[in-house]
């Protein structure tokens, strides 16, 4: 396989599209949002419990691509347990990290599990796929009741 | 003109040759991540052979200058090739006469000329309008926009698990209420032929006119508006080898007559005072501003590229490679074929047990081949399958065998990966 194709499906998130961690509903969520791409037509819910600042669970289903599942997967299983600050922090990271704005300040050790995504910097039609579920989980945690669309 | 009906004649008579047509177009000879080009996204866009490119650059470098009214020798050159490209458009689909020939931006904008035309002056409250469940969003949106300033319904044909239309309820649909028919000729996500003739012949038994959606269609099979009967007939320059940016609107001259203008400006009249304006005749009536020129001339060469190999002879040619890759696709397992349809054209849908078109078409493009991925502007016909998306190859007049093949063993390759 081309060595750019490789970086972008990575075994991780190949991994994660096969068995997608936290891919269930929760009924008793207390934030949740829809998410949809256009292009692509992917749907996915993403469903949370947040107690006094902190994700308790977090949860997602629908369909989508490869990438699109796998962020969906290695988010969920990042934010539980996390506070929102901290999940506003990831989701600037992730951004940043998959539209290429890091640049030189790439830090893969630093951005830990993230790091599996640098690939899709590379593919700039690919970047709304890998951000959707972020994209939803954000309007998830402010409340937002509109779909997220990545148009 | 004798000795060129004449030679066109002669050349028919050759075999088809796809490699001398691979020549012509210069983009085939490109590499994409270091591998041949395979370029099966022939129905979103056509690649455009030499003999287009040429006739672009010829007209820029040596004709141009506005048409009409110019007294000049550049207006009336420039003028006459554009007037001339008409002619090769009448000629193509052999329409009665060139004031039925309108340049629009496309088909999309052809549909909405005629919805915004036609559609106001005549569909009025509780009116009914037909389509088919199989349109591209642009033999959609255009009727709902319609139909919303008018109280009036959209009415949808619907379609069977092979992608082909119901006929039988077609007919049914039908009443004293519908004032149009708008159908496509071939799906652009099925590849589905639908029975256009059949629709036309029967809707004209109560006087409804038929709009045909004919952009898949004319590059792919002969298209001869007279022996249909349509009353329009829209096609788009670029998916027949042409520019993009240039459209053909066709219609029986007894409605574009009666039809007011869809935009107002110059070339559109004939006497304009502050007072009244006097529209200008047919087609002139409906092209108002400076048009497309180079892409007016550029789609007439295009037209006498394709007529100079012959319709007929692409048609049996792209059939032959619909086939193969039929046959060959179906040999992987867990992949579906969507659009199985009896009379189909040079669109091969598909989709991969658990792998999203998505990423099969970030994979083929690995390994040279571009096709399309997505819902095709055609939501309606996802939802009806209960897919999110399809990949689609189609096929061109350029396209081989071996190509499909490149196709069929990138897509074994993905599923060894995703396994």
């Amino acid at each position: 396989m081309d060595q750019e194709l490789k970086e972008l499906y990575q075994q991780v998130i190949l991994d994660h599209n096969k068995s997608p961690r936290n891919f269930r509903e929760i009924e008793n969520a207390t934030q949740q949002a829809e998410g949809y791409n256009p292009l692509c037509g992917d749907r996915l819910d993403v469903y949370l419990i947040v107690e006094d600042g902190i994700v308790k669970d977090v949860s997602f289903k629908g369909e989508g691509c490869a990438i699109s599942k796998a962020s969906a997967s290695v988010m969920t299983s990042l934010l539980k347990g996390k506070t929102i600050k901290d999940a506003e922090e990831m989701f600037e990271k992730f951004h940043d990290l998959v539209t290429g704005k890091l640049g030189d300040n790439l830090d893969l050790a630093e951005l830990g599990k993230l790091a599996v995504f640098a690939g899709v910097q590379e593919f700039p039609v690919r970047v709304k796929c890998a951000s959707l579920a972020w994209h939803t989980m954000m309007n998830a945690l402010k409340g937002k009741q509109e779909k997220v669309t990545t148009e | 003109m004798g000795t060129e009906v004449e030679s066109a004649v002669a050349v028919k008579k050759e075999k088809y040759d796809v490699n001398k047509i691979r020549d012509q177009f210069p983009i085939l000879k490109k590499k994409v991540h270091g591998k041949n080009l395979v370029y099966l996204d022939n129905a979103a866009t056509t690649q455009k052979p030499s003999q287009v490119l040429d006739v672009l650059e010829d007209y820029y470098a040596t004709k141009n200058a506005n048409i009409h009214r110019g007294v000049h020798a550049l207006s009336q050159q420039a003028t006459d090739s554009f007037e001339s490209a008409r002619i090769k458009i009448k000629q193509f689909i052999n329409a009665l006469g060139k004031n039925q020939i309108i340049f629009t931006r496309g088909t999309t904008e052809a549909i909405n000329l005629v919805a915004q035309t036609y559609g106001r002056a005549n569909v009025k409250e509780g009116d009914e309008i037909i389509i088919s469940h199989m349109e591209h969003h642009s033999n959609i949106v255009p009727w709902q926009m319609l139909c919303a300033e008018k109280n009036a319904k959209l009415k949808i044909i619907p379609i069977d698990d092979n992608g082909e239309l119901v006929y039988e309820d077609f007919e049914k649909l039908l009443n004293e209420r519908t004032k149009l028919v708008s159908i496509v000729y071939v799906s652009n996500s099925l590849g589905t032929v639908n029975p256009v003739k059949q629709i036309v012949d029967y809707a004209h038994q109560f006087n409804v006119p038929v709009l045909v959606d004919a952009a898949q269609a004319v590059n792919h099979l002969p298209v001869d508006v007279q022996k249909l009967d349509c009353d329009f007939l829209a096609f788009s320059g670029h998916k027949i080898y042409g520019p993009t940016g240039i459209g053909v609107l066709y219609g029986k001259v007894d409605l574009l007559e009666k039809m007011p203008p869809f935009q107002g400006g110059g070339d559109m009249i004939s006497k304009v005072t502050f007072e009244e304006t006097t529209y200008n005749e047919l087609p002139h009536k409906f092209e108002a501003g400076t048009p497309d020129i180079a892409g007016a001339i550029g789609l007439g060469a295009a037209i006498e590229y394709v007529s100079k190999i012959g319709i007929d002879k692409i048609k049996a040619y792209e059939t032959d490679i619909l086939n193969y890759a039929v046959e060959q696709i179906s040999k992987i397992p867990d992949l579906r074929i969507i659009g199985r349809a009896k009379e189909k054209m040079s669109v091969l849908s598909f989709v991969l047990e658990n792998i999203h078109p998505h990423d099969i078409g970030t994979f083929l493009d690995f390994e040279g081949v571009a096709i399309r991925t997505g819902h095709h502007c055609t939501q309606p016909v996802m939802q009806r399958f209960n897919i999110p998306a399809t990949s689609r190859a189609s096929f061109a007049m350029y396209n081989t065998k071996e190509e499909v093949d490149v196709l069929v063993n990138g897509l074994r390759k993905i599923i060894e990966v995703f396994g």
